[in-house]
């Protein structure tokens, strides 16, 4: 009985100093939540042009970019609001350091972003061809209208290492054992393809039922695989010391456990439940739905994530 | 030349001089650390030892703190120190998500990362770390690992065996030693910290991490408006420093 005895067997610390909370918080998770939106959104609407006709999906060529420009906008201000120096990030431009995932991924963000809003202000200024048609900035936009197409395909390979430098960010962080699982590549791409169906659905209302059957199609598979690999994470934790008794945050029951299932119900299995049913009778209110749902639970989701493994005691 | 330490635990008393030394000479705030002795109790009365681990930063050959830092802030000296430019910091934190020892804080006073730089100022000027330097049981040892006659390296061939390192599992190739010590003084996930065993109870988690009056304006606005000089006397005015937990601001 003796070994039962947590004295016997254990150590317990009598004195330290008080450890660091949370140190990357909900800030960092708006920044993903975002990127996601901003990437995926390229992601599914290149994957929407692909299958089908730009005239079954009105206004996609410039709310397209739109919403990815504001999405990527809302990830860079949470970036920089989340530096204690903000100023000082021209640093990553003045002194790179190459094999920091941090600079590479500033430099891709910066020149998807840059790509980003040349796309919108071609795409806005040619759907609304009466809009400030004398002026001289606008008459110069439209006329590289061509260049729209010329880097779309660019941009979308872009989006990609934009969607996982986050992940190769993760995979530095060795004090983080649970985000160094080579699933952080995957988990990002879904969710990417996640947020983005997700955002188009919410504009996708005068588009061809064939377009939303995509997007709900699209919105399946990925909460789907998403959520299965959540589920890999959450019961084949035990693979080393440091990431069970991160997941023990969760799997202890409290605020973690709560938010995390709440994530997963109401970002993944009943979003992917509207998805499939959708997918055989168009209903554009309960996908739309499943979209705000998806969006929200995602969050949630990588809330969590962020967050446990920073209350385990490093040292 | 590649600079190391040994700590021998068997010598360590816990007197916690090196800790005060440290924050002396380096001028560390109120709050933050960059080396502490922890003390850790192991066994059921009246069969139970204590133990003391000073725990500093490990210099490691292949950092993860390096690797991560963006702007290079982060970098190896000649002599094998990581050392820190805070004035290039952008204070993103990665470095403390990369340290697998917890050993980088954010300075509440100039809200950039530090660290221990094994005192690398005054190595410069060929004298030894103060925390070595104040030792009264010589259980910290500091020296060149890459000459084979020097103290740390022949303490490291007469102590075969029993030599370990943190966390040898992340493969940062710490150069920081200790002799003397176990998974239950080295290994965190092997101890404990139960309310109510601690000779100071309530205190767990920091409540912001750098400045907690350096919140999102004041980041943005800081450099055109006159920023509050913050010293250690300004940590002590509790009713001033009393805001809002970091938690609330996102974080740090």
């Amino acid at each position: 009985m003796v070994e039962h005895g947590i004295h016997a067997t254990q150590a317990v610390v009598t004195l330290d100093v008080a450890l660091p909370g949370i140190i990357w918080g909900w800030m960092i998770t708006l920044n993903m939540w975002a990127k996601s939106i901003g990437t995926g959104v390229i992601l599914v609407g290149a994957f929407l042009l692909y299958r089908h006709k730009k005239e079954e999906m009105p206004k996609l060529r410039w709310m397209m970019p739109l919403i990815s420009f504001i999405a990527l906008n809302v990830f860079l201000l949470f970036t920089l609001t989340d530096l204690h120096h903000p100023y000082r990030m021209i640093n990553i431009f003045l002194h790179p350091h190459w094999t920091s995932a941090i600079t590479v991924g500033a430099w891709m963000a910066s020149l998807f972003t840059g790509l980003i809003t040349v796309m919108m202000l071609i795409g806005g200024f040619d759907a609304y061809p009466g809009f400030r048609k004398n002026c001289g900035f606008a008459k110069s936009i439209r006329g590289i209208s061509p260049f729209y197409e010329k880097i779309f395909p660019f941009v979308v390979f872009l989006a990609i290492p934009v969607t996982l430098y986050t992940a190769i960010i993760m995979a530095e962080s060795s004090a983080r054992e649970l985000w160094q699982a080579p699933t952080e590549v995957m988990q990002m791409m879904w969710a990417a393809f996640m947020a983005g169906s997700s955002a188009l659905i919410l504009i996708s209302n005068k588009w061809s039922t064939e377009a939303r059957k995509d997007l709900a199609l699209v919105l399946a598979i990925a909460t789907f695989f998403s959520f299965m690999m959540y589920m890999g994470e959450y019961f084949f934790s035990f693979k080393s010391a440091e990431a069970e008794a991160t997941l023990a945050y969760v799997h202890a029951g409290g605020a973690y456990n709560t938010e995390f299932w709440f994530g997963m119900v109401l970002g993944f299995i009943i979003p992917f439940f509207l998805a499939v049913s959708n997918m055989k009778s168009d209903n554009k209110t309960l996908l739309r739905f499943a979209a705000i749902l998806a969006l929200i639970g995602l969050y949630m989701a990588k809330d969590v994530w962020l967050k446990i493994p920073q209350m385990l005691n490093l040292s | 030349m590649k600079l190391g330490f040994l700590v021998d635990l068997n010598l360590c008393m816990g007197c916690k001089g090196c800790e005060v030394a440290c924050k002396v000479e380096n001028e560390v705030p109120l709050g933050s650390w960059r080396l502490r002795v922890k003390y850790i109790d192991i066994g059921t009365f009246p069969d139970t030892s204590r133990s003391f681990t000073p725990l500093r930063c490990n210099h490691c050959e292949s950092a993860p703190c390096e690797r991560i830092c963006p702007v290079s802030a982060l970098h190896y000296l000649e002599n094998g120190i990581v050392n820190i430019d805070s004035s290039r910091c952008i204070g993103c934190a990665g470095c403390m998500m990369a340290c697998p020892y917890g050993a980088i804080y954010m300075d509440p006073e100039t809200n950039t990362a530090d660290k221990c730089t094994y005192c690398a100022h005054r190595i410069e000027s060929g004298m030894v770390p103060a925390c070595v330097v104040v030792c009264p049981v010589q259980a910290n040892i500091f020296g060149d690992i890459d000459d084979d006659n020097s103290h740390i390296s022949r303490y490291i061939m007469e102590h075969q065996g029993a030599v370990q390192v943190r966390k040898p599992e992340k493969h940062t190739s710490p150069k920081h030693f200790y002799v003397g010590g176990g998974n239950q003084t080295l290994n965190p996930l092997a101890q404990q910290r139960l309310e109510g065993y601690s000779l100071f109870n309530n205190i767990t988690h920091l409540d912001a991490v750098g400045d907690k009056n350096h919140g999102v304006l004041d980041r943005f606005l800081a450099p055109f408006t006159s920023h509050e000089h913050l010293d250690n006397k300004s940590f002590m005015d509790f009713e001033k420093t009393s805001g809002g937990s970091h938690k609330e601001e996102g974080g740090h």
